[in-house]
C-alpha cells in the first residue's frame, strides 16, 4: 500500500511542475497587458505612491522583481522557518507578476534564529541593492541584527513570526528599543498574548494569585513578562516568577518555588521537551495539585497535545480559526493555500505562521505595485513609497484575519484565542475548541 | 601514517623490481569489510538527508550538484583505502596494477549495493516515523527522479566506475594520481567559492568573468569546469618544470645562506633576525592583506570578519591548549565576558552603567575583566590533573553562560532578552567601525589578528613560551627543572583570557547586540576543533584551521561558504576532530615540536628500525627484499 | 626559586580565601534557611530575602526525593565513566550520548508496541524486551566507538582519546538528529502503579524503581569487579596493561568487555530516564552526561562507589541548592541557576579534595 502512496506522491509532484509553470505563465501574460495598458494610458509616473527619498529601484525590461526570504531554516528552529518560506513562495506564485514583471525570491536565506546568523544574511541581502523587500525573520534575535540594516539600505522588513515587543511597541505609543523604520510583522505582538492570557486568567477563570515559568529563551521570558504585567495591572499578584534552563528534565525544584505561593494558575509559555516535563511533574509537587496549568502556542503541537499529561490545559495562540478567509490579493483561501502546501510538500505545515508569511508577502507585492510605475518597458519602484503603502494598510482582508498597520509597523489581526484542551485522543477538536478571545 | 610505495630502505642498494599479483589473488575479507562499512556509510548519508538538502546546489552546472557529491565521494576514499597497502618499514610494496583497479571497483560495487537496496527498501516500506528522511524526496534522487529499477541498478556501476578511478589512483605514476586529486579538489573549490569570486571580480570590475563561470544556479558551467581543470593541469605542470630547473636550486641556496647567516644573532631585534626571502613574502603578504579588503564585496567581507573573530579566538586558545598543554573546554567564557563588558558599557540599552563609554576604553575594561576571570579560573584549576580540568573549565564556562541568562542578574545584563543597540566603533575621531560596514568591521579585526599573531609568536619564543612547551611536555621534569609551572600555566590562561576578550569585544560592536545564547558550549567546542585540525601549537596552522573551517562550513552561530551545511556542521565537526586525533593529532600545518611529541613512539621504531635495516646490510650486502605482506 | 615558593603561596592564599567565601555563602544561606524554617518571622530568616518562601515538609521531601532519583541517574550513567575510566585512564565523554542512544531506542520501540496495543495489555513484558533492546543497541554503540575511535590512539598522551571522544559526542548526538529529526519522541502512558504516589513516604513509584535499579546495578558491578574472573582480568589492565599481556590477558578483549558493560548499564540507564521523565530528544544525553561526569570527578573517577555518591551528591545539591542556600539569599528566581550549581559543587569539592570524595592518587596518574 505504502508503495502506491510513495509512488503516487512523486507523479503528482513532476506533473505539477508544468501546471505551476503554465499557470504562471498565463498569470504573467494577463498581467503584463494589464499592465501595458495602463502604461500606455499614463506614459510614466503617475499615482505611484513615495517621494523618491529612498531612492527608486529600476528593474529593466525582461528582468524580475527582487524581494527575499530571511527564515530559520535549518537546525531545531527549522520547523518554524520551513513553512514560513514556503508560503511565501506559495504566495509568490498565487499573486502571479507584479505591474507585469515577474517575482524573484532568490536562494532561501536561513537567519539561523541567531543576532549572528540574521546579520550575515541581512548582508547578503544588502549587498544586491536590487531587492526591495525581505519577508523575515522567523526569530526576533535574528531581526534584532537585521532589521537596522536592511532597512538603513532603504529596504523593508515584512516579519511573519517575531513577536518581540521591542521590536515595534508596547502599544502606549513607545517605540521599542530595536525598533526600526521600515519594519513591519503580520505576527502578534507579546504584548497582546500576555494580556490575553492575563485577562483569561483573572476575569474567565476568577484567579488572582498566578505564577509563571520560562526556559530562558528571548521569546519565553518576553511572553512570561508580559503576562505578569497585564495581570499585575490587572490587580491580580504574581506570586511565582522563575526559570528553567533548556535540557532541565527535573522540573520539581522549579516547581516548588512557584508553589510556595500557592498560585491557582501556572503559566509556562515553554516548548517541548521541558514543558512535557512541567506538565508531567507539575501535579506531583505539593502545593500545586489543583493549580490549573497553561501554556502558549510553543506548546501547540500534535506530539504535546498527545501526552495524556497534557489534558485540561489552556494554550493561548494567534487565533488559527482561518477557515474561509480569503486573501484579498490572491483570492485564494486558507483551504486552498492549505492543499496547495501540501500537494507540493507532502506534509501539512509544521508551525502556524504560514499564514502571517503569505499575508506578509502579499502585503508587500502589494506595496510594490502601488509604488512603481512602468515607463520606456521598465519598471520604476520608490523605496519610499513601498514603506508609504504599508503604513496606509487598514483593514486589509489576509489570511490570518483582518490586517491594519499602526505607525510602528504592528499590522498583525490583533485577535489571540484561548482553547481548552480536553482529550489527548481528539486533538483536531481540542485546536478547534476556542473559549476565549482577545480583544 | 605509513606511506604507500616504496621504502628507500637501504641506501645505495640497487632497486630489486617489486613482485606483482595476480588479479584476482586479493584480500577477500578486507574487501567484503570494506564494502559492508561503505554501504552503511552510505546508507547513513542518503538517510541523513543530505542529498535532499543539498541537491539546490549545483556544483557542475547541468551535471553535479552537491546533493549527489556527497553520495559520490566515499565510494571514492574508501576504494583509494582499500587500494592501498601499509608496508611495513624495511619491506617492498607489490607492483602496483588492474588488482587494485579490481579491488577499488569491487568495494565500492558492494557499498553502492546498499544504497540500490535503500531504493528498494523505500520503494517497499514506510518507516518514516523513527527516520524522518525515508522520504519520496529521497527516493526521487536515489533514482534518477526516473524509475526504481534505473535507481537500484545505477549505483552499483557508479560505485564500480568510482571505486575504479579510486583504486585505480594507486596504479596510476604518483605525479599523475596527485594531479587528479588537485584537480578534483580545484574545480570543488571553485565552485564553492562562487560567491567570493563573483564578489573578487565585482570589486575589479571584471564580471564577465564570473558570469561565465557560474551558470544561474550558482555553479560552474560544463565549459568552465573544463577550463578550470586544465589551467590547474598547466599551473601544476609549469611548477613541476620550474622545481626541475637548476636556477630554483641556486635560489634556494643563496636563500638558505640568508638564513644561516641571519639566524644565530640574537643581539637583533626579532623581525630582523628573520631570513630575508622571508620577510620579504611576510611583508607582501601583509600588503595583499591590507589591500584586498578595499577589492571585496559586503558578503566576503562579512564572512572574513567572522573568521577572523574566529582566528583571534583560535589563537587565544591556542596559547592555552596547544603551547601550554591545558585543555580548556569551557574557553567561551572569556568570549562572554569580552562580549558582555563591552556590551553593557558601551551600549545605552543595558540597564545599568549609564554614562557609556567609547568602545576603546570598554576594550580596556574588558582586557582587565578577563584577564581576572582567567586568574579567578586559572587559579583553582592548575593543579588538577588533564580530565578532571577539563570538566571543571567547561563547568565555570556553564556557570558564566547561565548567570548572564539569569533574571537575578537580569538587572546588569538584561537575561534572556539581551544587550541590543551597541554602537559601533569610534576610531579616534577618524571612522567609525560599525557591523553595517563589514569593511570596517575586516580591518578592526585584521588589526587585532594582528596584534595576537605578534604576541603568540613573541611568546612562543620566549621565556615563558618555553615554559609552557616544556610543562606540555611533562610537567614534572619542567617543575624539577626549575621551571615555575604555578605562575607559568595562570600566564597561559590570562593571556588566552585577553585574546578571546579581543574577540567578544568586537562581536559585540559587530553584531550590535549580544544574547546569552550565542556562548553555549558548543562554541568553546568549534575553537577547540580549529585549534587541533589547523595544527596545536603553530600560528599558521590555527589561521589555516580557522580560515578553512569557519569560512566553508561557518561557525556555530555564523554561515559559512556552504550555507546548505547549516545542520550537518556539527556532525562534519565531530567527525572531523575524531579523524584528526586518529590519524593526525598534530593538525593541518603541525609545529615541528608538537608533532614529535606526539610521534615519539614511531619515530623511536624508526630509528630502530633503520639502525636494523644497515646492520642487516653492512652483515650480508643485499636487502630485505621479497614481498613482505603486512 | 624563591619566586616560586613566593608565588605558590600566593596561589594558594587565594585558593583558601576562595573555600572560605564558598563556606560563608553556603552557610548563610542554610542557616537562613534553618531560621524560616523554625520559625517564618524570624529576623535572622528575613535579612537577605524579605519574601523568602517556605517549604513546607512534604515539599521538602519532594525535594530530596526528586534529588535522589535524579542523582542515582546520574550516578548509574557515571558508573559507565567510572569503568572506563578506571581500566583506560581516560574519560569517555561520549558516554552520554550512548546513554541517549538507549533513551531513543526505547522511546521508539515502546511507542511501536503501543501503537500495536501490546504496551498496556502486557506492560512487564514490553518493557523487559525494550530494556534488552536499549542494552543491546548501547552495547553494540559502546564497542563500534571503542574500535573505531579509541582503540588506534592506545597509548597515546591522556588528553588525546579524551579530545576525540568529545568528537565522537557530537557526532553521535548529531547523527540522532539527523536520522531521526529533532522532535520530541515519547514514551507511551505508563500504568498507574509506577506513575501513582505510594503509600510509603508518598514517594512515586517510578522513582522507586530507579533507586532500587541503581543499587541494583551498583551491586552487579562490584560483583562483576571484584568477584568474577573478567573482574579480576579488568583489575589486571587497569594496574599495568601491558604486564597484563604478558600475564595472558588478552587486554583488547577486556577493553572491548569494559565498553560493552558500560554500554548496558547506559541502556539500562536510558530506559529508567524514559520512565521517570518520558520525553527524549537527541540532545537528552548531553547535560546528563555532563553532569555525570562531573558526579564521577565528584566523587572520585575510577571508584565505582564514588560514582554512585557523587550521583547523588549533585542530584540533591542541585534540587535542593536553589532553595535552600540562593532563595534565603535574595537570589530571585533561583532554579534558574540550578545547573550552575551543579558546577558549583563541583568546584567546591576539587578545591577540598583535589582528587574527589573517595578519590585516591591512582597508579594510573602516572601515566599521563
Amino acid at each position: 500500500m505504502s508503495r502506491y502512496k510513495i509512488l503516487g506522491l512523486i507523479r503528482l509532484g513532476r506533473l505539477s511542475i508544468p501546471f505551476v509553470v503554465a499557470l504562471l505563465a498565463v498569470f504573467a501574460l494577463l498581467a503584463t497587458s494589464c499592465g501595458n495598458d495602463d502604461d500606455d494610458g499614463s506614459g510614466g509616473r503617475v499615482d505611484a505612491l513615495g517621494d523618491g527619498s529612498l531612492g527608486i529601484v529600476t528593474v529593466a525590461e525582461g528582468e524580475s522583481i527582487q524581494i527575499r526570504s530571511l527564515n530559520a531554516i535549518s537546525g531545531p528552529v527549522a520547523f518554524l522557518g520551513l513553512p514560513n518560506q514556503r508560503a511565501i513562495e506559495l504566495a509568490i506564485a498565487d499573486y502571479g507578476a507584479v505591474m507585469g514583471f515577474s517575482v524573484d525570491l532568490g536562494t532561501p536565506l536561513d537567519d539561523l534564529c541567531s543576532p549572528e546568523g540574521g546579520q550575515a544574511a541581512a548582508q547578503t541581502i544588502v549587498a544586491d541593492e536590487q531587492v526591495i523587500g525581505v519577508i523575515g525573520t522567523s526569530c526576533s534575535g535574528a531581526a534584532v541584527a537585521a532589521a537596522p540594516l536592511v532597512t538603513e539600505a532603504g529596504m523593508v522588513m515584512i516579519s511573519p513570526s517575531n513577536t518581540s515587543p521591542a521590536l515595534t511597541s508596547d502599544f502606549e505609543g513607545n517605540a521599542g528599543a530595536n525598533y526600526s523604520v521600515g519594519y513591519y510583522r503580520t505576527a502578534h505582538n507579546d504584548v497582546v498574548q500576555g494580556a490575553a492570557m492575563a485577562n483569561f486568567v483573572f476575569s474567565e477563570l476568577g484567579v488572582d494569585n498566578a505564577a509563571a515559568i520560562h526556559d530562558g529563551d528571548p521569546y519565553t521570558q518576553g511572553l512570561a513578562q508580559a503576562f505578569r504585567n497585564s495581570f499585575e495591572e490587572l490587580g491580580g499578584t504574581v506570586s511565582g516568577f522563575t526559570g528553567i534552563n533548556k535540557g532541565d528534565t527535573d522540573m520539581v525544584p522549579a516547581l516548588t518555588e512557584v508553589a510556595g505561593g500557592s498560585p491557582g494558575a501556572l503559566f509556562f509559555p515553554i516548548f517541548q521537551p521541558e514543558g512535557d516535563f512541567i506538565a508531567g511533574q507539575a501535579p506531583t509537587v505539593s502545593g500545586l495539585e489543583s493549580t490549573q496549568l497553561l501554556a502558549a502556542d510553543g506548546l501547540l503541537v500534535d506530539e504535546f497535545l498527545a501526552l495524556g499529561d497534557s489534558e485540561g490545559m489552556y494554550f493561548s495562540g494567534p487565533d488559527l480559526r482561518f477557515g474561509t478567509n480569503m486573501n484579498q490579493s490572491t483570492g485564494q483561501n486558507a483551504d486552498q493555500i492549505l492543499a496547495a502546501y501540501n500537494q507540493a510538500h507532502g506534509e501539512a505545515p509544521s508551525a502556524a505562521f504560514w499564514g502571517h508569511s503569505y499575508d506578509a508577502t502579499t502585503l508587500l507585492l502589494d506595496a510594490i505595485a502601488a509604488a512603481s510605475w512602468v515607463e520606456d518597458g521598465d519598471l520604476y519602484i520608490d523605496r519610499a513609497g513601498v514603506r508609504q503603502h504599508l503604513n496606509s494598510v487598514s483593514g486589509y482582508r489576509g489570511i490570518t484575519g483582518t490586517l491594519s498597520c499602526d505607525d510602528f509597523g504592528d499590522c498583525a489581526s490583533p485577535k489571540i484565542t484561548i482553547i481548552h484542551h480536553e482529550s489527548s485522543a481528539a486533538i483536531e477538536a481540542s485546536k478547534n475548541n476556542v473559549v476565549y478571545s482577545y480583544p | 601514517m605509513t606511506e604507500t610505495g616504496y621504502f628507500p630502505a637501504t641506501q645505495g642498494a640497487t632497486e630489486a623490481p617489486a613482485p606483482r599479483r595476480r588479479l584476482l589473488d586479493q584480500d577477500w575479507p578486507k574487501l567484503l569489510r570494506a564494502g559492508a562499512i561503505l554501504a552503511v556509510g552510505q546508507v547513513f548519508i542518503a538517510l541523513s538527508g543530505m542529498p535532499v538538502t543539498f541537491d539546490r546546489r549545483l556544483l557542475i552546472d547541468p551535471i553535479l550538484s552537491l546533493g549527489y557529491l556527497s553520495l559520490l565521494w566515499l565510494p571514492l576514499v574508501v576504494s583509494y583505502w582499500v587500494g592501498r597497502e601499509q608496508v611495513l618499514e624495511g619491506m617492498t610494496a607489490y607492483a602496483k596494477g588492474g588488482r587494485d583497479v579490481l579491488a577499488g571497483a569491487m568495494t565500492a560495487l558492494l557499498g553502492n549495493a546498499g544504497l540500490a537496496l535503500l531504493v528498494v527498501g523505500i520503494t517497499h516500506f514506510d518507516i518514516r516515523d523513527p527516520l524522518v528522511n525515508w522520504s519520496p524526496q529521497l527516493l526521487g534522487i536515489l533514482e534518477f527522479e526516473e524509475s526504481v529499477w534505473l535507481g537500484a541498478l545505477i549505483w552499483p556501476a557508479i560505485g564500480a566506475g568510482t571505486g575504479a578511478l579510486g583504486g585505480g589512483l594507486h596504479w596510476a605514476s604518483s605525479r599523475i594520481s596527485r594531479t587528479t586529486v588537485i584537480v578534483l579538489l580545484s574545480v570543488f573549490g571553485a565552485a564553492v567559492l562562487e560567491s567570493v569570486i563573483t564578489d573578487l571580480t565585482q570589486g575589479f570590475h571584471i564580471e564577465a568573468v564570473s558570469e561565465w563561470l557560474y551558470g544561474p544556479k550558482r555553479g560552474l558551467t560544463y565549459p568552465a569546469a573544463i577550463v578550470v581543470a586544465v589551467a590547474v593541469v598547466g599551473v601544476m605542470t609549469g611548477l613541476a618544470a620550474y622545481r626541475a630547473s637548476p636556477a630554483r636550486d641556486e635560489r634556494a641556496a643563496r636563500g638558505e645562506g640568508a638564513a644561516t647567516s641571519g639566524g644565530s644573532d640574537t643581539t637583533r631585534p626579532a623581525w630582523r633576525r628573520m631570513p630575508t626571502r622571508r620577510l620579504v613574502n611576510l611583508v607582501l603578504t601583509v600588503a595583499a592583506i591590507v589591500v584586498l579588503p578595499l577589492f571585496l564585496g559586503r558578503l566576503t567581507n562579512e564572512l572574513l570578519a567572522n573568521v577572523g573573530l574566529f582566528i583571534l579566538l583560535a589563537l587565544g586558545l591556542n596559547i592555552i591548549v596547544g603551547l601550554a598543554g591545558i585543555l580548556d573546554l569551557g574557553y567561551v567564557a572569556f568570549f562572554a565576558v569580552g562580549g558582555y563588558s563591552v556590551a553593557v558599557l558601551t551600549s545605552p540599552g543595558s540597564p545599568r552603567f549609564d554614562p557609556e563609554i567609547p568602545w576603546f576604553g570598554a576594550l580596556f575594561v574588558a582586557m582587565l575583566l578577563a584577564g581576572l576571570a582567567g586568574l579567578f579560573i586559572g587559579a583553582p584549576v592548575i593543579r588538577m590533573r588533564g580530565d578532571y580540568l577539563a570538566i571543571v573549565t567547561l563547568g565555570f564556562g556553564e556557570i558564566i553562560r547561565v548567570l548572564l541568562l539569569s533574571d537575578w542578574l537580569s538587572g546588569t545584563f538584561n537575561g534572556a532578552q539581551g544587550i541590543t543597540n551597541i554602537p559601533g566603533v569610534e576610531v579616534f575621531g577618524l571612522a567609525t567601525v560599525r557591523g553595517f560596514e563589514p569593511r570596517s568591521v575586516l580591518y578592526l579585526v585584521l588589526v587585532f589578528c594582528a596584534i595576537a599573531v605578534y604576541v603568540s609568536w613573541r611568546l612562543e619564543n620566549s621565556r615563558i613560551g618555553r615554559a609552557w612547551m616544556a610543562i606540555r611536555e611533562d610537567e614534572s621534569v619542567a617543575e624539577a627543572m626549575g621551571v615555575d609551572t604555578v605562575s607559568a600555566k595562570l600566564m597561559a590562561f590570562v593571556t588566552g583570557a585577553v585574546l578571546g576578550s579581543f574577540s567578544g569585544a568586537i562581536l559585540s560592536a559587530k553584531v550590535g547586540s549580544v544574547f546569552p545564547h550565542s556562548f553555549a558550549i558548543i562554541v568553546s567546542i568549534v575553537i577547540l576543533v580549529v585549534v587541533i585540525f589547523g595544527g596545536m601549537g603553530n600560528i599558521p596552522g590555527v589561521i589555516a584551521g580557522a580560515v578553512v573551517l569557519i569560512g566553508i562550513l561557518g561557525g556555530p552561530n555564523q554561515p559559512g561558504l556552504l550555507q546548505e551545511f547549516a545542520e550537518y556542521k556539527i556532525l562534519i565537526y565531530g567527525a572531523l576532530l575524531v579523524w584528526m586525533m586518529i590519524q593526525r593529532s598534530e593538525g593541518l600545518i603541525p609545529s615541528v615540536r608538537r608533532a614529535r611529541e606526539l610521534h615519539i613512539d614511531e619515530m623511536n621504531q624508526d630509528a630502530w628500525l633503520r639502525a636494523q635495516a644497515a646492520a642487516d646490510d653492512a652483515h650480508n650486502g643485499g636487502g630485505n627484499r621479497g614481498g613482505g605482506r603486512p | 626559586m624563591q619566586l616560586t615558593t613566593k608565588q605558590r603561596t600566593r596561589v594558594d592564599w587565594f585558593l583558601t580565601v576562595l573555600r572560605v567565601i564558598a563556606f560563608l555563602v553556603i552557610g548563610a544561606g542554610f542557616l537562613a534557611f534553618v531560621a524560616q524554617a523554625i520559625n517564618s518571622d524570624n529576623p535572622f530568616a528575613r535579612w537577605a530575602n524579605p519574601d523568602a518562601i517556605n517549604l513546607t515538609g512534604e515539599q521538602l521531601q519532594g525535594l530530596v526525593v526528586t534529588g535522589l532519583a535524579q542523582g542515582a541517574m546520574y550516578g548509574l550513567i557515571a558508573l559507565g565513566y567510572s569503568m572506563v575510566y578506571g581500566v583506560l585512564g581516560f574519560i569517555n565523554f561520549a558516554h552520554g550520548e550512548v546513554f541517549m542512544v538507549g533513551a531513543m531506542t526505547g522511546a521508539i520501540t515502546s511507542s511501536k508496541l503501543a501503537e500495536a496495543g501490546y504496551w498496556e495489555s502486557s506492560f512487564v513484558l514490553c518493557l523487559l524486551l525494550v530494556v534488552v533492546l536499549s542494552m543491546v543497541v548501547c552495547t553494540v554503540t559502546a564497542v563500534i566507538m571503542e574500535r573505531v575511535a579509541y582503540r588506534p590512539l592506545r597509548g597515546k598522551p591522556r588528553l588525546i582519546p579524551l579530545i576525540t571522544s568529545i568528537g565522537v559526542s557530537f557526532f553521535l548526538q548529531n547523527c540522532v538528529l539527523v536520522l531521526l529529526g529533532s522532535t520530541v519522541k515519547s514514551y507511551p502512558d505508563l500504568p498507574n502503579w509506577l506513575t501513582d504516589k505510594r503509600t510509603f513516604l508518598e514517594i512515586q513509584g517510578s522513582k522507586i524503581l530507579v533507586l532500587v535499579v541503581a543499587a541494583l546495578a551498583m551491586a552487579g558491578l562490584w560483583y562483576l569487579v571484584e568477584k568474577t574472573k573478567t573482574g579480576k582480568a579488568m583489575r589486571a589492565v587497569a594496574e599495568d596493561a601491558e604486564i597484563a599481556s604478558l600475564m595472558g590477558i588478552d587486554v583488547n578483549r577486556i577493553i572491548v568487555k569494559t565498553f560493552a558493560v558500560g554500554g548496558a548499564m547506559a541502556g539500562v540507564a536510558g530506559i529508567l530516564w524514559g520512565l521517570l521523565f518520558r520525553s527524549v530528544v537527541h540532545t537528552t544525553g548531553f547535560l546528563p552526561g555532563i553532569k555525570a561526569f562531573s558526579s564521577a570527578v565528584v566523587g572520585g573517577i575510577g571508584n565505582l562507589g564514588g560514582s554512585m555518591a557523587g550521583g547523588l551528591t549533585i542530584g540533591v545539591a542541585e534540587s535542593l541548592g536553589p532553595l535552600m542556600i540562593l532563595e534565603p539569599l535574595g537570589v530571585s528566581g533561583p532554579s534558574q541557576l540550578r545547573d550552575a550549581v551543579a558546577f558549583a559543587v563541583l568546584i567546591i569539592v576539587l578545591l577540598v579534595r583535589p582528587s574527589g570524595i573517595f578519590g585516591e592518587r591512582l597508579p594510573s596518574e602516572e601515566r599521563t
